[in-house]
């Protein structure tokens, strides 16, 4: 679905609009790594827009350690990796629009609009020559996973407690009960054991951890709270605060078998069961999305199907690992101040011939990467051959498997013709856990057809 | 029957998460990638450790806590009391990065710092 530009019939006194290089929306890890990583390519024309009144987005709720050691090579709380990236944009000409909201983005060919209001300026309109998208996740929530019971007060999401806690200095309950098991619900179940709540236990619907393995051991272990996988909450009850709840165990099937149910005391319930990358206004600025992800599909430079439009960090897909993110980041702000340049020299030559227009026929240089059944997607969808250029001696792929692999496995890249192309062995894989490989850039020169089909293949 | 002398276990050091088996007796460490999981496996049988992160209290204009963390790991024996005594600190702002805010924390030899910069 294309939109149409509305930029053009505004009224005049919004017409003269301010101009950047590169506007990046979100402030979080993701944003501040894209505009770091686009002002050491170059551009210094940069703006940040936060809708917080801090930058750092989650960063600064996740209070616990854990974060850096990939990039940073030592283990840092959230707030310290953050002030990271913080700090250096001190001295730096990239600016910042804190307590600003962003209302919709504009595509034409050569500027994308942004419309953003704040108390402090009201509305404006900007325009930038490229945009990075990083605007990050929300939680998912009862209703999108329907669970039965009433709807009793203490039903919570396990990331808003961890912001009533962690930055509000506000205690959420006193017996409580996880449903999902996903990082932030791990984390928090240690967090609220810390703080003299009784964390009874944590109900698991899916027959394996959607978390982080170190953070089973050292945020449930530790304290004695008690795992249940294939587990699901069947009631809630209470009138007016949440004064209990039923568990039961549930078939392959995921229905629940009859006979199975528990009924615990609790004040509580904290719902991990899962991220949505937050993507109302790349939708309306046509950007497509990837099913799969509910991020936009992108190429391997981060770039989306919106011309000057790049996508990185949670909004793209949901990462395990602050680290990725900042990498995934740093690269997408580096492919912006490229595109930037381009746009600025080919303004002057015209000379496009890079560019795939939408309908066009798709050229031999552009790839397709598929999954088989065991994969739930890659990240990026598309790689264009005739973009890599020689510094880029690799593209990283990030995917997520479906289920367990205790075993040795391997996986493997096939082009159209059942052709291996490349193959990396993995010790064990989880959902939970995102894996990445680097394919090189001289494997894929030698693939034919236009798809490239990702698998999890037994070790021979 | 003799004892299985071997205890399994998952290295935390870092996301990667390896599978570690510790000898109960020789303290040797097999399954893991770097010297660090070797430690901690040792150090798990012998004096488990942990970092604590927590938040004070915080008088300022901006926010109301202030996070915090033990600057190494302190027994894990101890956690509870280092949350006891932290419950009790409060703090004006400014506050910087690594600022000591409690030296020796309940006896354990670590001192409590500010993780975040808190300017007014």
């Amino acid at each position: 679905m294309k939109h149409v530009p509305r930029a053009a019939n505004l009224p005049e006194h919004l017409a003269n609009y301010p101009e950047y290089e590169l506007i990046v929306v979100g402030g979080g890890p993701a944003g501040l790594a894209a505009a770091v990583g686009a002002y050491q390519a170059g551009l210094r024309k940069i703006l940040i827009v936060e809708r917080d009144t801090f930058l750092g987005g989650i960063l600064n709720q996740c209070i616990h350690n854990g974060f850096g050691l990939h990039h940073f090579g030592e283990e840092l709380t959230g707030p310290e990796y953050a002030s990271r990236f913080i700090d250096q944009l001190e001295g730096t000409t990239i600016e910042t629009a804190l307590d600003t909201m962003v209302l919709s983005i504009n595509n034409t060919d050569a500027w994308r609009y942004i419309h953003m209001m704040s108390k402090a300026e009201g509305y404006q309109v900007l325009r930038t020559k490229a945009l990075v998208l990083a605007m990050g996740c929300r939680e998912r929530t009862r209703m999108q996973i329907q669970i039965p019971g009433s709807r009793a007060a203490g039903i919570i999401n396990a990331g808003q407690a961890q912001q009533f806690v962690n930055l509000e200095g506000h205690m959420v309950g006193k017996r409580v009960i996880i449903l999902g098991s996903g990082d932030i619900g791990l984390i928090m179940a240690r967090r609220l054991t810390l703080e003299g709540a009784k964390v009874v236990a944590c109900v698991e619907l899916m027959p394996y951890s959607g978390g982080l393995m170190r953070n089973i051991v050292q945020c449930l272990q530790d304290y004695d709270i008690p795992l249940y996988l294939s587990h699901t909450i069947t009631d809630i009850r209470g009138k007016y605060r949440v004064e209990g709840v039923t568990v039961q165990a549930v078939d392959e099937h995921f229905k629940p078998i009859p006979g199975t149910e528990v009924d615990y005391e609790v004040d509580t319930v904290l719902l991990s069961v899962g991220l949505i990358p937050e993507n109302e206004l790349s939708r309306a600025a046509g950007v497509q999305i990837d099913p799969h992800t509910s991020g936009p599909s992108v190429y391997e430079n981060g770039e989306t199907s919106e011309k000057g439009i790049f996508a990185c960090g949670n909004v793209l897909h949901v990462h395990d690992l602050v680290d990725y993110v900042t990498e995934e980041a740093l690269a997408a702000g580096q492919a912006a101040a490229t595109f930037v340049k381009q746009e600025i020299r080919g303004s002057e030559t015209p000379n496009e011939q890079n560019r795939i227009e939408p309908g066009q026929q798709l050229t031999s240089s552009l790839i397709a990467l598929k999954t088989d059944d065991h994969i739930a997607y890659t990240v990026p969808q598309h790689i264009r051959l005739d973009k890599l250029v020689e510094m880029d001696k690799n593209v990283r792929i990030f995917f997520r498997v479906r289920q367990n692999y205790p075993e040795p496995t391997r996986v493997v890249f096939r082009d159209g013709q059942g052709k291996q192309i490349a193959a990396f062995k993995r010790p064990y894989m989880a959902p939970g856990e995102m894996e990445n490989v680097s394919l090189p850039m001289t494997l894929l020169k030698q693939m034919s057809g236009q798809e490239l089909k990702l698998s999890v293949e037994e070790i021979a | 029957m003799k004892k299985d002398l071997k205890r399994e276990m998952i290295c935390i050091v870092c996301p990667r998460g390896c599978h570690l088996q510790v000898d109960e007796e020789s303290l040797k460490v097999t399954g893991n990638c770097c010297e660090k999981g070797a430690a901690y496996g040792r150090n798990e049988l012998t004096h488990p450790t942990r970092v604590v992160c927590s938040t004070v209290k915080l008088v300022s204009d901006q926010l109301c806590r202030c996070p915090v963390k033990t600057d190494h790991a302190v027994a894990k024996d101890k956690i509870m009391d280092v949350m006891a005594v932290l419950n009790q600190i409060q703090v004006h702002a400014p506050v910087h990065i690594g600022q000591v805010l409690c030296g020796n924390i309940a006896g354990t030899g670590a001192n409590l710092v500010a993780t975040r910069n808190i300017d007014h």
